[in-house]
C-alpha cells in the first residue's frame, strides 16, 4: 500500500473518528457531573445538523448565522431535557433517568421525521466543496474543518475544566457531589451546565459535519452509539481519553475496510472497532486493578 | 345518584343508535388492507406508498367509489419490524375483516406474513424486491408489483457492455436490498461478460463510504456499481468526487428520487441508472401504453402532495392497489374471486413499474424492457435512448 | 411484601390478582371477541421472558445489559437452522441453543464482573453488535438480511402447536413457569445472597459472599430465559430475520424492565405487557405521530413513576391497604 493510500484511509478515519469524539466528550460531561447516561446525546449532533440546514433552506439565513442559532437551540434544548425530564423526577434511579433520555431520544427522532422531513438533507459546505491534495491523498476543505472544529474544542475544554472556575467547579461535581456541595457548589446549576454544553457539543459536531455526510432524522442513533465507544473507553470520566477514544474508533474503522482479508473487511467494521476497543478496555482494567492490589 | 344512571343509559343508547340510522341506504363498504415501513429502516419505502394510497382512496372515492361501494383502506405502520408485521396483518384478517391486502413495504416483512395470508386464503400484493416472495411456497395467494432486482441488473449488464465496461467492481449495502442486488449482479455477470474484480459493502445507514471507494479506486476497474438507495447513495457519489475519482459510476434502480440530485449536488451528474419509465413519462411516445398510467399516478401524486416527487416506490402501491381495485370492481367482495382475478385477467396491463402479465406460474408478471437507462446531465433525469 | 409462592397463601389479595390474571389468559383465545388478541399476547409473552431475565440482571447486579437480545437472537437462530436446515429435533434444538447462550453468558460474564467498574453495558454492547453483524453476514447459514422461512412448528407427540392458539398456550406455559421459577430461585440460597448483594454489595461481601459468582450466575440465567424466548419466538412466527435483534430492539427491552420495575419479577410481564399493548393498539390511532407519542408517554411514566410502574403501583395498593386496616383496627 502506497502512503497516498494509507493517508487517505487514515483521513477517512480521522474525519468520523473527530465527529465520535465530540459525541464521546458529550457522554462524559453529563456523566461525569451527574451519572447519568444520556442516551439522546446522538440526537443533539442530529438536531445541529438538521436545524442548520432547515434555517438555512426554509428561512433564507446565511450559513453563519444559521450554525450559531443551531448551537444554541440544541444547547438549550439540553438544558430543557435536564429541567422537564431530569430535574422533574425526583426519586429516580440512575437507570430511570436513562430510560428517560431514551424516550426523549425517541421523541426527538419522531418530531425530526414528522415535522421536518424523513428525507436526508445536505447543508451547504462552508468553504466551497474542491478537494485538496495532499501527499497523494485528497481532503475535503469541510473535511478540514470537522477536524479542526473537533481539536479546538478539545482544546477549549481543557483549558475551561483545568483553567476557569467554572470548570474546575464542574470536575469538582464529577469527582464528587456531596464534598462539591459542602464547598458551596450548587449540584443542580452544574447539572444544567452539563447537559447545555454536552448538547452544544453535540450539535457543532451536527453542524460540521452535516455538509460533509448529509445528515437524516436517524443519523443520531449509530453517532449515538459510537460515541458511547468512546466515551465508555474513558470510563466515562477522562474527557481526554474520550476523545482519542473516539479518534480511534473512526480510524479502527477505516483500517478495517482498508485491510479487506478475513474478518476485517467492511461488512465487519463496526464490530470489529467495538471488539478492539473491548480488548483494550479489558487490558487495561486488568492491569489498573492488578496494580491496585500491588499496591 | 338514579337519575344519573338513567341519563347515563339514554345517552350510550342514543350513541349506539346513531351509527346505524345511517346504514339502510349505503352499500357496504369494500376493505382493503394496506401495512407499510412508514417508520423504521424502511420508511423511505413505506411513506411514499402510504401516501400514495391514501390518495388513491380520497381520489376513488370522490368519483363515487367501486361501483357504488366506498373504498376503505386501513393502513398500518409494521415499524419495519417482521413480527408487528405479522400482528398487523393477523389484525387486518381478524379484526378488520380485509378483503385483500398490499404490502409489505420490504422482503423480510413479506415471506414473514405469506404464511399467514395462505391459511387465511386473504389475497396478498406485495410491494417488496425479493423475487423469492413469488417463487418459493406457498405462493398461491401472493403477488407482487416491483420489477425483480435481476430485470435491473441485465439493463444495468446490457448499458455497461455497450461501453466496453467488462472489469468491474460493485459497491452493495449491507441491508436485504443490497444484498439481493449483489446476488443479482454476481448471477448475470457471466451472461454479459462481466468480470467483477472488487466486491466492497457499506451500512446503507453510514455517512463516509471513502474507505471503501479507495479501495476500490485503486483496483483499476473500469466503472463500478453501487447498490443501495438514494441515502446511501448520494454519499457515495459525493465521495466519489471527493477523492477526484473518473471511474464511471452506475447506481441501482433506488436512486430513481430527488433527494439523490438534491444532495449529491454536482457530484450527481454522470452518474447512470436504470429506472422505471415513471422518470421520464412526459418524454415518453404518445404510443407508449404505459405513458396514461405514468403521467395521471405523478399529476394526481404531486398534486396531493405539493412539493413532492413521485417516485417508484410510490408506484409499487399505485400498482397493487389498482389491481386490487380492477378486481373489485369486476368480481365484488369475494377474496377467491379477487385472487383468480388477478392470476388471470392482470395482461397487457399497463402499470408504472411496466406491462404487466400476470400468469399462474408468475405472480409478478414483468419481464425485460421495464427499465430504460437514465443519466444525469445538469441536475436533471435524461433518457438515455439505446437503440 | 413479596409475591412469592409461598407468600401466594398468606396474601389473599396476591391469589386473587393471580386467578384473575389466568382466568383473563385462558379466555382470550377461546372468545370470540377477544381472540383477536392472541397474536399480540402471544408475542407479550415471549418478549416477557426476555425482560424477566433483564429484571433480575439489571435488578441484582446493579449494572446495565444493553445486548439481552443477542441471546435472544442466538436462540432464535441456532433453533431455525437446526430445525430446518438440518432437520434436527425442535425441543432438542432448543436446548442446545440454551445452553449455547449460557456459555457465551458465562464465557463473557464471567471476566467482566470480576472487573471492578460498570463494564456490562460495554461488553453487551459489543455483544448484540457482533451477533448481529454475524447474522447478516453469515448468509448461507443465516438467510442474511431477508431471513429464512419455513421454520417447522413445535409437536408433542400428536399435538402440533400449530395455530394461534395452540402457540398461545405454549407460549405462556413457559412464560408462565419461568416466572414461577424465578419466584423459587429468588426464595432459595442463591436469592438469599443476590438479594444480600442487592442491598449493600460491601455487607454481602463481609459474610463471605463472592459477589462475581452471583452475578454471573444470574446472567446465565438471563441469557437462557432469552434464548428460550427466542427458539419459541421462531416456531411461532415460522421465520426468523436479523431485524428484532438489534442494539435498537435490546434498548426497548431495557425499556420494558424499567418501566415495569427493576427486581422485580411480575414487574418484568407488566411493562412487557404495557409497553406492547402501548405500541400495538393505543399508538395505531396515531398514525405516524406514534412515535412520538410513545417517546412522550415513556418520559411522562419515568418522571412520576421512576420506581416502575408494576412496583409504583404494588406500592400503592399496599399503603391503602395498611390504612385501610389502620382504619378498622381499634385504638
Amino acid at each position: 500500500m502506497e502512503t497516498g493510500q494509507f493517508l487517505q484511509y487514515l483521513v477517512t478515519g480521522v474525519t468520523m473518528g473527530s465527529i465520535y469524539a465530540l459525541v464521546g466528550l458529550g457522554f462524559t460531561i453529563i456523566f461525569s457531573v451527574t451519572g447519568i447516561i444520556n442516551f439522546a446525546q446522538g440526537e443533539f449532533v442530529m438536531l445541529g445538523g438538521m436545524l442548520s440546514f432547515i434555517l438555512f433552506d426554509s428561512f433564507g439565513l446565511p450559513m453563519g448565522l444559521t450554525v450559531v442559532l443551531s448551537i444554541a437551540a440544541a444547547a438549550l434544548l439540553g438544558i430543557l431535557l435536564y429541567l422537564l425530564g431530569i430535574r422533574s423526577a425526583r426519586k429516580a434511579s440512575p437507570v430511570s433517568l436513562i430510560v428517560i433520555t431514551i424516550g426523549a431520544s425517541i421523541f426527538v427522532r419522531g418530531v425530526a421525521a414528522e415535522i421536518w422531513t424523513k428525507d436526508p438533507v445536505r447543508p451547504p459546505y462552508f468553504t466551497g466543496s474542491e478537494s485538496l491534495s495532499w501527499a497523494g491523498a485528497y481532503i475535503q476543505p469541510q473535511v478540514l474543518w470537522i477536524i479542526g472544529t473537533a481539536l479546538v474544542a478539545m482544546i477549549v475544554l481543557h483549558v475551561f475544566f483545568s483553567y476557569t472556575t467554572l470548570g474546575k467547579a464542574l470536575r469538582a461535581c464529577a469527582i464528587s457531589r456531596q464534598a462539591a456541595g459542602l464547598v458551596g457548589i450548587d449540584a443542580r446549576a452544574m447539572a444544567l451546565i452539563a447537559f447545555g454544553l454536552a448538547a452544544g457539543l453535540g450539535a457543532i459536531g451536527g453542524v460540521v459535519m452535516a455538509p460533509h455526510t448529509t445528515v437524516s432524522y436517524e443519523s443520531g442513533v449509530m453517532l449515538g452509539l459510537k460515541g458511547f465507544v468512546a466515551a465508555a473507553i474513558g470510563g466515562f470520566k477522562s474527557h481526554t481519553t474520550a476523545f482519542f477514544g473516539g479518534l480511534l474508533v473512526g480510524i479502527i474503522e477505516a483500517l478495517t475496510v482498508a485491510i479487506n482479508w478475513g474478518p476485517f473487511r467492511s461488512e465487519y467494521a463496526d464490530a470489529v472497532a467495538l471488539i478492539a476497543l473491548l480488548v483494550i478496555l479489558v487490558i487495561r482494567s486488568r492491569s489498573l486493578s492488578a496494580g491496585e492490589r500491588a499496591s | 345518584m338514579r337519575k344519573w344512571f338513567s341519563l347515563l343509559l339514554v345517552v350510550v343508547i342514543l350513541a349506539a343508535a346513531i351509527p346505524l340510522m345511517g346504514c339502510g341506504s349505503e352499500k357496504e363498504a369494500y376493505k382493503v388492507g394496506a401495512i407499510f415501513a412508514q417508520t423504521g429502516t424502511n420508511s423511505s419505502l413505506g411513506t411514499p406508498e402510504a401516501q400514495t394510497v391514501e390518495m388513491m382512496v380520497q381520489r376513488i372515492n370522490d368519483a363515487g367509489g367501486i361501483d357504488g361501494h366506498k373504498l376503505e383502506v386501513i393502513v398500518y405502520d409494521t415499524k419495519s419490524l417482521s413480527d408487528e408485521c405479522v400482528i398487523l396483518t393477523n389484525r387486518l384478517i381478524d379484526q378488520d375483516g380485509v378483503l385483500a391486502i398490499i404490502g409489505p413495504s420490504s422482503t423480510g416483512e413479506s415471506l414473514a406474513i405469506k404464511g399467514i395470508v395462505d391459511a387465511a386464503e386473504v389475497p396478498l400484493v406485495s410491494c417488496a424486491a425479493g423475487a423469492q416472495i413469488v417463487t418459493e411456497a406457498p405462493t398461491k395467494w401472493v403477488f407482487k408489483t416491483p420489477q425483480s432486482d435481476v430485470l435491473a441488473v441485465q439493463e444495468m449488464y446490457k448499458y455497461m457492455k455497450s461501453k466496453g465496461w467488462t472489469q468491474i467492481a460493485i459497491l452493495t449495502d449491507s441491508g436485504g436490498y443490497g444484498k439481493g442486488g449483489k446476488a443479482a449482479l454476481e448471477s448475470e455477470a457471466a451472461t454479459y461478460g462481466m468480470n467483477i474484480i472488487a466486491k466492497e459493502t457499506f451500512d446503507p445507514a453510514g455517512t463516509d463510504m471513502t474507505a471503501q471507494l479507495t479501495n476500490i479506486k485503486n483496483t483499476g476497474a473500469q466503472a463500478f456499481v453501487c447498490w443501495t438507495t438514494s441515502q446511501g447513495a448520494a454519499v457515495v457519489a459525493k465521495n466519489r468526487a471527493d477523492l477526484n475519482m473518473t471511474m464511471p459510476l452506475v447506481c441501482s434502480h433506488g436512486v430513481a428520487n430527488t433527494t439523490f440530485i438534491t444532495n449529491s449536488g454536482a457530484a450527481a451528474n454522470g452518474v447512470v441508472f436504470p429506472a422505471g419509465k415513471l422518470l421520464v413519462a412526459d418524454q415518453l411516445d404518445d404510443t407508449d401504453p404505459q405513458k396514461d398510467v405514468l403521467l395521471t399516478y405523478k399529476e394526481d401524486f404531486e398534486e396531493a402532495y405539493p412539493g413532492k416527487t413521485a417516485d417508484t416506490f410510490g408506484g409499487h402501491a399505485y400498482d397493487a392497489l389498482n389491481m386490487v381495485v380492477e378486481a373489485l370492481d369486476e368480481v365484488g367482495a369475494d377474496k377467491a374471486k379477487i385472487r383468480d382475478y388477478i392470476e388471470s385477467e392482470i395482461t397487457d396491463w399497463a402499470g408504472t413499474g411496466g406491462i404487466f402479465n400476470i400468469t399462474p406460474t408468475d405472480h409478478m408478471g414483468l419481464t425485460e424492457g421495464c427499465f430504460i437507462m437514465v443519466e444525469v446531465v445538469n441536475g436533471e433525469w435524461t433518457w438515455l435512448k439505446t437503440s | 411484601m413479596r409475591f412469592g409462592v409461598r407468600a401466594l397463601y398468606q396474601n389473599k389479595w396476591a391469589i386473587l390478582a393471580f386467578a384473575a390474571m389466568l382466568a383473563l389468559l385462558i379466555v382470550v383465545p377461546l372468545s370470540p371477541v377477544l381472540d383477536k388478541y392472541t397474536m399480540l399476547l402471544t408475542f407479550i409473552a415471549i418478549n416477557a421472558m426476555v425482560t424477566l431475565g433483564l429484571c433480575l440482571l439489571m435488578g441484582y447486579t446493579g449494572q446495565v445489559s444493553l445486548g439481552q437480545t443477542a441471546f435472544y437472537g442466538i436462540g432464535a437462530y441456532i433453533s431455525a437452522i437446526l430445525s430446518k436446515t438440518y432437520g434436527v429435533n425442535p425441543w432438542l434444538a432448543m436446548l442446545i441453543a440454551a445452553a449455547a447462550a449460557g456459555l457465551f453468558a458465562y464465557l463473557i460474564g464471567f471476566p467482566i464482573f470480576r472487573l471492578r467498574g460498570n463494564y456490562l453495558a460495554m461488553a453487551t454492547l459489543g455483544l448484540v453488535l457482533v451477533v448481529y453483524t454475524l447474522f447478516r453476514e453469515l448468509g448461507s447459514l443465516t438467510g442474511g438480511p431477508d431471513g429464512m422461512s419455513g421454520i417447522p412448528h413445535l409437536s408433542i407427540g400428536g399435538l402440533h402447536f400449530n395455530t394461534p392458539a395452540t402457540r398461545y398456550f405454549l407460549v405462556w406455559s413457559f412464560c408462565l413457569a419461568a416466572l414461577v421459577l424465578s419466584q423459587n430461585i429468588i426464595r432459595s440460597r442463591t436469592g438469599r445472597a443476590l438479594r444480600a448483594i442487592h442491598g449493600s454489595e460491601a455487607a454481602a461481601q463481609s459474610v463471605g459472599i463472592d459477589l462475581s459468582r452471583y452475578k454471573v450466575k444470574i446472567f446465565v440465567l438471563s441469557a437462557v430465559y432469552a434464548s428460550i424466548a427466542g427458539s419459541l419466538f421462531v416456531h411461532t412466527l415460522r421465520f426468523v430475520n436479523p431485524q428484532p435483534f438489534g442494539f435498537l430492539a435490546s434498548v426497548m427491552i431495557v425499556t420494558m424492565a424499567v418501566v415495569g420495575g427493576l427486581a422485580s419479577i411480575w414487574g418484568a410481564l407488566f411493562g412487557t405487557a404495557v409497553v406492547r399493548i402501548l405500541s400495538n393498539e393505543v399508538l395505531l390511532r396515531f398514525g405516524s405521530l406514534d412515535i412520538i407519542v410513545y417517546g412522550l408517554i415513556l418520559m411522562v411514566v419515568m418522571i412520576f413513576v421512576p420506581q416502575g410502574l408494576f412496583v409504583g403501583l404494588r406500592d400503592t395498593f399496599q399503603r391503602w391497604r395498611l390504612k385501610r386496616a389502620r382504619q378498622e383496627a381499634p385504638t
